[in-house]
């Protein structure tokens, strides 16, 4: 193990190492938990200076509950739900049989669409964005949640398609080789053989997937416009002039919507890191 | 060969080819033409690519991408400082690398949201920090000078975190046999690091340089959120001028846009061919 | 808030059916849907719009009223797209020039018949500011005056009074600065702040006339006379008469540091007072003077920018959205949306009645009786699109590094020669 465990040091550097940690900690995550402090705050506190002192009170309930009750949130918070639930199943669904085809099958041009799906994933947001919008616009689909999603489903297919052909690149061949001499069909060898042996990746893609698509801005902002159909992301900027100037409940604001992906990280915790980290080690 | 591969393939090829591999070759054509996104589109040749080259904002835009790409490999580095830091097996070390890591999972709106809270010249945590240590208060993102750099830190917190995690993973998996036999040949220390570790960890590596260059490449939405390309367009890069151009107000300019786009798209070209010739040999030594 | 508004707010619309059905009657029954899109989303004009609809949707049993609110700043970039990509009924804009590049894209609906029909009784004065190509675009549904809004308690504790001239304007100022406070809250964060203080300092140096020739393009950037404009502008900028840091901040949240007294005066539109009113500022803290003469004898220019409606080309409910611009420029419902305790805004209406309020009054006054050189939308309005953003963002930069004005001026100057060519 590198570095030298600590249990083998001096007891004072396994002292020094338990103190510093908190400490270490606090400071990455100082500006966030100004926020949080910020989110606790009456509004008076900003008037009277009192940034960083103790807060006069502590208004948490009412801070939040302003979030929920008397702005779009809500509004918003659904529209992400509806747009990054569908996108996790679609995009998931898309590269499990991508992935199956480029795993198991040997055909000319396989790894020519492999390497099609991973360079796609790479390419910068821009160059998709005037045809994009364009073929959004043209199919009626504009600021409609139907019109991010299914861009977004496609997007992460190239991603998806990476790691699930990986993935079964992974599996043991033999069992498919079995299946198919007592004459299994392929597609009962997908559903009956594979799939159930890619739950692990399932379950780290949509973590991961539902990360990526809530946290998404660019086509937030490019495809929709309005509550109607904005995400959360998007929405925050309304929100926030709606409450312009008033950091305690723009610091709320933000923490509700940074929520749901926190929640799933800490949630799926295991899965989510596994998917992150797929092939940084050999 | 039968055409069952085709048909598993089918749904996922043409959704990627109609969002993604076709409006590449639109865009590089787009970028020929001037087009507000309604009317008809005029055929100007390469005027658009000659335009960008006396376009005082595009030459910021540029060079501002240069600084991002340089200085925000800095979470490579960073990432695996706070990785060795952090992998020792104490109490509660688990809980620790979570709330380490998990920047990465806050949308970069909310990271650009905070951190300009963090960088307010009054009410900003920064400033009351440097004020504390008896240091004049600066004024991060209101400093053309300096406003790119804020932003670029702001990028770099997510950053770290993933580049950590990713590190993290990889120490796991380093040999101790390879380390307890270097360690007898007295090896240790930076020296342990630099000539086993290291190596070791070349995958982790290499997959956060991946990461970290498309993230540098993509840093639309910080500055979008944070100066909103100011201040006096000093913040703006080829991404977001790219979108200020195509969408402006006062016009879509989409055939501008589309060649800021190409000329981003091409930056990023020779990232992505070094990407896919890694792998490609990777591929090769492994494959069945 | 795309809420389907029906009974819940039947209460709250009661109050005006009568001088509502006046209306529907005499058209044909409205249906449909009616898709309003609007920029109002400050905490004031956000109360009004939504309001608006839900009496609007009120008023027509048959039609449905979707609004939907969108941030301010967000809808200078978005409304191009809502217009082109998927347009609603009912937009919200800008009068003068800011209309161009919508009117000359064909994507503001012409109204020119409604003008012409009589539709928009008491509206005669205001037509001119919604003509372009000699065809009508849109309505106005509000316009206010600009001004100096200082703290008047402030200025009785250092002994100032109202100034008329830029000496005596200046005197002040140094004694706000040696106070230990600023002259002037400013927010620069999005541009149009600076242009307001542009147009008044270059209207008071070289006159409305000439304001208007840079607008329209026929005087260089490098001109001597902009150059003393701008001397004029750092004479203040080198007495440290403006806050610091305005750079960071909306116009917004520089508001409070004329709430705290850290900044005595703010160059705004009145939109600002409700805002220092929320703040907890009374009347006798805040009070307004007219931008002072600074060129001798010059008579007066005044901004007043007029913010609009319009039907987008692409409109589906036509009947209804036009209906809705005849019941928003109406008499009374101009009254009531410009009051203090609404918009706190000027009516368009001739034939409304300004508010009772000390600011509203006195900026109707000046507006009617003091603005002889001409009255300007405002710096991003009177010029064209692409220049007023290019312009603002060397106003900005001039703000915070003075010394860069040759620099600036002559990429202003360069741009110019392309925009206007």
């Amino acid at each position: 193990m590198f570095p030298t465990p600590i249990q083998k040091r001096s007891r004072a550097a396994q002292l020094t190492y338990q103190s510093i940690l908190p400490i270490a900690l606090i400071m990455w995550l100082l500006p966030l938990l100004a926020v949080m402090l910020f989110s606790m705050r009456p509004l008076t506190d900003f008037t009277n200076g009192n940034y960083w002192g103790v807060p006069s009170s502590f208004e948490m309930f009412t801070n939040y509950g302003r979030v929920f009750f008397e702005s779009d949130m809500p509004r918003y918070m659904i529209n992400s739900v509806l747009i990054t639930v569908p996108t996790v199943v679609g995009a998931v669904a898309l590269s499990c049989m991508t992935g199956f085809a480029l795993g198991i099958y040997k055909f000319r041009g396989n790894l020519l669409l492999f390497f099609m799906f991973i360079a796609g994933n790479f390419v910068p947001f821009q160059i998709l964005m005037v045809p994009v919008r364009d073929l959004t616009v043209n199919m009626g689909l504009y600021d409609t949640k139907l019109g991010l999603v299914l861009f977004h489903v496609a997007f992460q297919t190239g991603f998806c398609t990476l790691f699930m052909r990986n993935f079964i690149r992974a599996l043991p061949y033999p069992l498919i080789e079995a299946a198919r001499v007592e004459g299994v069909s392929e597609w009962r060898i997908f559903w009956y053989v594979v799939l159930p042996l890619m739950k692990p990746a399932i379950a780290a893609l949509a973590v991961l997937i539902f990360t990526f698509i809530w946290n998404d801005y660019f086509w937030a902002i490019v495809l929709t416009q309005g509550p109607g159909a904005q995400p959360v992301t998007a929405g925050i900027t309304s929100f926030n002039s709606q409450f312009v100037a008033q950091y305690h409940l723009m610091s709320a604001g933000s923490i509700v919507a940074a929520l749901p992906p926190v929640a799933m990280f800490f949630a799926m915790q295991k899965h989510f890191i596994a998917g992150l980290t797929l092939g940084a080690v050999k | 060969m039968t055409v069952t591969p085709l048909l598993f393939l089918l749904p996922g090829v043409l959704f990627f080819a109609v969002y993604v591999v076709i409006p590449i070759f639109q865009s590089f054509q787009i970028s020929l033409y001037d087009w507000d996104g309604l009317g008809e589109a005029t055929y100007v040749g390469l005027e658009n690519y000659s335009e960008l080259v006396g376009d005082r904002a595009f030459e910021i835009s540029l060079w501002n991408n240069v600084k991002w790409l340089v200085l925000y490999l800095l979470a490579i580095p960073a990432g695996l400082f706070i990785a060795l830091f952090l992998n020792q097996t104490v109490a509660g070390i688990r809980l620790y690398k979570s709330l380490f890591f998990f920047p990465f999972v806050l949308s970069q709106v909310v990271v650009g949201l905070v951190f300009s809270w963090f960088y307010l010249p009054r009410e900003g945590l920064l400033n009351a920090v440097l004020g504390f240590f008896g240091a004049g208060s600066i004024n991060v993102l209101g400093d053309p000078t300096l406003a790119t750099y804020g932003i670029i830190a702001a990028g770099l917190w997510p950053q770290t975190a993933y580049c950590m995690i990713l590190y993290l993973t990889g120490l796991n998996a380093v040999d101790p046999e390879q380390i307890e036999a270097a360690r007898l040949d007295g090896a240790k220390g930076r020296h342990m690091l630099w000539y086993v570790v290291i190596p070791q960890l070349r995958p982790a590596t290499f997959i956060a340089f991946v990461v970290t260059i498309i993230g540098a490449l993509r840093s639309f939405d910080l500055i979008s959120i944070m100066t909103n390309g100011g201040p006096f367009g000093s913040t703006r890069v080829l991404s977001f001028y790219m979108f200020e151009q195509a969408l402006s107000e006062y016009g879509f300019r989409m055939g501008y846009g589309s060649a800021i786009a190409v000329v981003l798209f091409m930056i990023m070209l020779v990232f992505i061919g070094y990407f896919l010739w890694s792998m490609w040999n990777e591929e090769r030594q492994s494959g069945h | 808030m795309r809420s389907i508004i029906k009974t819940p707010l039947a209460a709250l619309a009661a109050t005006t059916m009568l001088a509502g059905t006046a209306f529907a009657d005499g058209h044909a029954a409205l249906s449909g849907t009616l898709r309003i899109m609007s920029d109002m989303g400050n905490p004031a004009p956000r109360a009004v719009i939504e309001s608006l609809a839900a009496e609007f949707d009120e008023m027509h049993p048959d039609l449905t009223v979707e609004l939907d609110i969108v941030d301010r700043e967000a809808w200078k970039t978005q409304i191009r797209n809502a217009l082109s990509a998927s347009p609603p009924d009912v937009v919200n804009w800008y009068a003068a020039n800011r209309m161009g590049p919508y009117v000359d894209a064909g994507l503001f609906m012409d109204i020119s018949d409604m003008w012409e029909a009589g539709d928009f009784e008491g509206l005669g004065a205001v037509q001119g500011a919604m003509t372009l190509n000699d065809r009508q675009w849109g309505v106005p549904y509000t316009y206010y005056q600009w001004g100096i809004y200082y703290r008047e308690d402030i200025f009785n504790e250092l002994g100032l009074s109202e100034p008329a001239t830029w000496e005596e304007e200046v005197a002040n100022c140094q004694v706000i600065v040696d106070s230990g406070r600023a002259c002037y809250s400013i927010g620069t964060r999005f541009l149009w702040t600076a242009g307001g203080w542009f147009d008044y300092l270059n209207m008071r140096t070289n006159g409305f006339d000439f304001h208007m020739a840079l607008a329209r393009g026929e005087v260089e950037w490098t001109d001597d006379r902009v150059r003393q404009t701008f001397a004029n502008w750092r004479e203040l900028i080198d007495m440290g008469a403006f806050l610091a840091d305005h750079q960071n901040y909306s116009w917004q949240e520089a508001l409070p540091f004329v709430v705290n007294g850290e900044a005595t005066a703010y160059l705004i539109g009145n939109f600002a007072v409700p805002h220092l009113r929320e703040a907890g500022l009374t009347d006798d803290q805040i009070d307004f003077y007219q931008f002072p003469a600074i060129t001798e004898g010059m008579a007066m220019g005044e901004d007043a920018p007029t913010d609009t409606f319009h039907i987008p080309s692409g409109a589906e409910n036509v009947p209804a959205a036009q209906e809705f611009l005849r019941f928003v420029t109406s008499a009374e419902v101009q009254t009531r949306i410009n009051g203090p305790d609404a918009l706190g805004q000027l009516p368009i209406n001739a034939m409304s009645e300004v508010a009772d309020d000390e600011f509203l009054q006195q900026g109707f006054d000046m507006l009617a009786n003091n603005a002889t050189g001409g009255i300007a939308q405002f710096f991003d309005r009177d010029f064209p699109a692409e220049m007023a953003a290019l312009g603002m963002e060397g106003l900005q930069e001039f703000m915070v590094f003075p010394d860069n004005l040759d620099d600036i001026l002559n990429r202003l100057e360069q741009s110019r020669q392309r925009i206007y060519e």
